[in-house]
């Protein structure tokens, strides 16, 4: 299908930027770590379980938005963003690429934060695994939706926390709930939900973020 | 719709005026003292009220929003944009009764135990994210398309938001109505429902008047265009 | 093939362009001239399609993927080679046999001992020539060019007036220029903006 072409090569291209450029997920690599290490001094004594979970979540979240705030820099600074309008493509597959390569690039940053996290602080379950792979789906998918809408205005990177946090709210519920519950599955179902949904709604409204 | 739009001003303003007197009186020396909560009671008449009627606002922005994508009515977008600055508007009073009714119930001004207050400023904070994202981009089709998508996005996130409170706790807001209809009745009832009348006669009257001056300002500006 | 009516185009409170009328049939040619600042830029991305006017109408016959722009940013990524680039373009425009025209177009414009470079190491006149290959590349209706010369040497800006020559009559072009006398003799229109 057309459809799934366009979308290879726009992610295959995100890649291979980052590939060159290399510095996206190295900055969230040492963010997610120095992040870990401010927790250890910022939880005056020892810090149970639920609180250091508490802080995972923050930490994915915002190495996360430290990922999407470069998630449109080679469209905006080359001006690149009219090329992949003009081309005949359907709008959502730009959003869709774009999501899927920085969820490569979160989940990349992931596998060296959640055994880094294992050894600072606590082991981690099972559900918290699957939670977080839940919430990245969601994380990008939104981030990445607000993302380019907050490239087109003048504040820019100061807009985009500012637009997603209150939207990734029902996503640190879940993925909270999943890590500490005894009884995960509602929370992963939630999660799965979520994604779900603003996934249609971003995909169906791309169309109108992009144009003029 | 039309016909609501074709209620003058004035009348809407009096209206207000005479429904939140009514309200006021109903809530002050009408309704009952609750056995329970005494005094924050009759806070949470218009606590609740303003609530729903900010979450009126926020739904008709969102639905002037769609109108406005769908339709391309250009002065959808206008709308869309006051209702959710009445609803914030409004939302910084739900937020002011709630923490009001906190400090009434439980001594402090701010309690993280109440889901449905920390949900509202959540949407709280989203809307106003929104008025950041509207004052970023200048005037034009651009920002209309922006904000209207936005608008939509937080309707959604509303549900959502809700889930996600439900989920994460039991109950802890005491309920006004219940699955089995309002849990109370007679007087209380009665109060409600002015209460709540007046905050939506209220908002739409506040609303009329804003979109009435901007409306103007637009039509100023193109006068000035026109001539310059 | 490209009709306007009283265009105008707002943003913010400056006016950029205001009740322009503009005819462009298929397989003309219209050279938009005017001083920096005039709005040439604005109505040629408002022809392309990037743009949305805010006052009058727009009509144009051509679908999204028979037109081709070159604006004042070459739109490749730096950190990509050529070809890679022209890859990316290709897939997104579903040309068939696009390595056979990569190649060609890259040959003509002299880029092809410099494909596997990233764009990066180009210098400003070979970037140029990079983005007017990806103007042609879909072999598109119609042609919307922005300053196409600027940056050109005079090699390259032979080599645009060859391939202007050898599409004039194929295609249609709406085509903005501090130099209308180099395009003098392809013109069938000029339309000239004032401030």
């Amino acid at each position: 299908m057309n459809y799934v072409r366009d979308v290879g090569a726009l992610v295959r291209k995100d890649l291979l930027l980052e590939l060159r450029a290399r510095d996206t997920l190295p900055a969230m690599l040492l963010f997610v770590a120095a992040v870990f290490v401010i927790f250890h001094f910022a939880l005056p004594g020892t810090p149970s379980r639920l609180e250091t979970t508490g802080f995972l979540w923050v930490a994915i979240l915002f190495t996360a938005l430290l990922g999407l705030g470069r998630a449109f820099v080679p469209e905006r600074e080359q001006r690149t963003f009219d090329g992949l309008v003009l081309a005949p493509c359907d709008r959502s597959a730009i959003w869709l690429a774009k999501s899927l390569a920085t969820l490569a690039f979160l989940v990349a940053a992931e596998v060296v934060a959640l055994p880094l996290y294992a050894l600072f602080f606590h082991p981690l379950r099972g559900a918290t695994v699957a939670a977080v792979l839940l919430a990245d789906l969601g994380i990008c998918g939104v981030g990445t939706f607000l993302g380019a809408m907050a490239v087109v205005t003048r504040a820019r990177d100061l807009l985009l926390p500012l637009l997603f946090l209150p939207l990734a709210m029902p996503i640190v519920v879940g993925a909270v709930g999943a890590s500490v519950s005894a009884s995960p599955g509602r929370y992963l179902g939630f999660l799965a939900l979520y994604d779900l949904l603003f996934a249609v709604v971003c995909w169906a409204s791309f169309e109108y973020v992009v144009a003029e | 719709m039309g016909r609501l739009r074709s209620i003058p001003l004035p009348a809407l303003a009096v209206s207000s005026l005479v429904l939140v007197t009514t309200a006021l009186a109903f809530v002050f020396f009408v309704a009952p003292n609750d056995a329970n909560q005494g005094f924050s009671q009759r806070i949470f008449y218009f606590h609740v009220s303003l609530a729903f009627t900010a979450y009126a606002c926020f739904i008709g922005g969102a639905w002037n929003a769609f109108r406005y994508l769908w339709k391309r009515d250009p002065r959808a977008d206008l709308e869309s944009y006051v209702w959710v600055h009445q609803g914030l508007i409004f939302g910084a009073m739900v937020l002011l009764t709630g923490s009001i009714w906190a400090k009434v119930s439980w001594g402090r001004w701010w309690v993280w135990s109440e889901d449905e207050l920390v949900l509202f400023l959540v949407l709280y904070l989203f809307y106003c994210a929104y008025f950041m994202l509207r004052f970023s981009v200048d005037p034009g089709p651009q920002r209309a398309n922006l904000s209207a998508v936005y608008a939509l996005f937080g309707v959604v996130l509303i549900p959502v938001s809700f889930a996600a409170i439900r989920l994460a706790k039991e109950f802890l807001h005491p309920r006004v109505f219940t699955l089995h209809g309002p849990n109370f009745g007679g007087w209380i009832l009665v109060t409600y429902c002015v209460a709540q009348a007046a905050m939506l006669v209220l908002a739409y009257t506040l609303y009329r008047l804003e979109l009435g001056g901007k409306r103007l300002d637009a039509r100023l500006r193109d006068l000035r265009e026109l001539v310059a | 093939m490209l009709t306007a009516s009283r265009l105008g185009k707002r943003y913010g409170e400056k006016r950029v362009l205001r009740g322009i009328d503009l005819e462009l049939p298929r397989g003309g040619f219209l050279v938009v001239t005017g001083s920096n600042g005039a709005g040439k830029t604005t109505l040629l991305r408002i022809c392309a399609g990037l743009a949305q006017p805010t006052e009058g109408t727009i009509e144009r016959s051509a679908a999204r993927a028979q037109v081709g722009y070159l604006g004042h940013e070459p739109l490749v990524y730096r950190e990509l080679t050529a070809l890679e680039n022209l890859e990316l373009y290709g897939c997104l425009y579903r040309i068939p046999e696009r390595r056979e025209r990569i190649g060609m177009l890259l040959e003509r414009f002299g880029l092809w001992e410099a494909r596997h470079e990233r764009v990066a190491a180009y210098s400003r006149g070979m970037t140029q020539r990079l983005a007017l290959c990806r103007v042609l590349l879909h072999e598109p209706e119609l042609l919307v060019l922005d300053e196409p010369y600027s940056a050109l040497d005079e090699a390259g800006a032979g080599l645009l007036d060859s391939q202007l020559a050898e599409l004039r009559d194929e295609r249609t072009f709406l085509l903005a220029t501090h130099d209308p006398a180099r395009v003098e003799p392809l013109a069938s229109g000029a339309l000239a903006l004032a401030t």
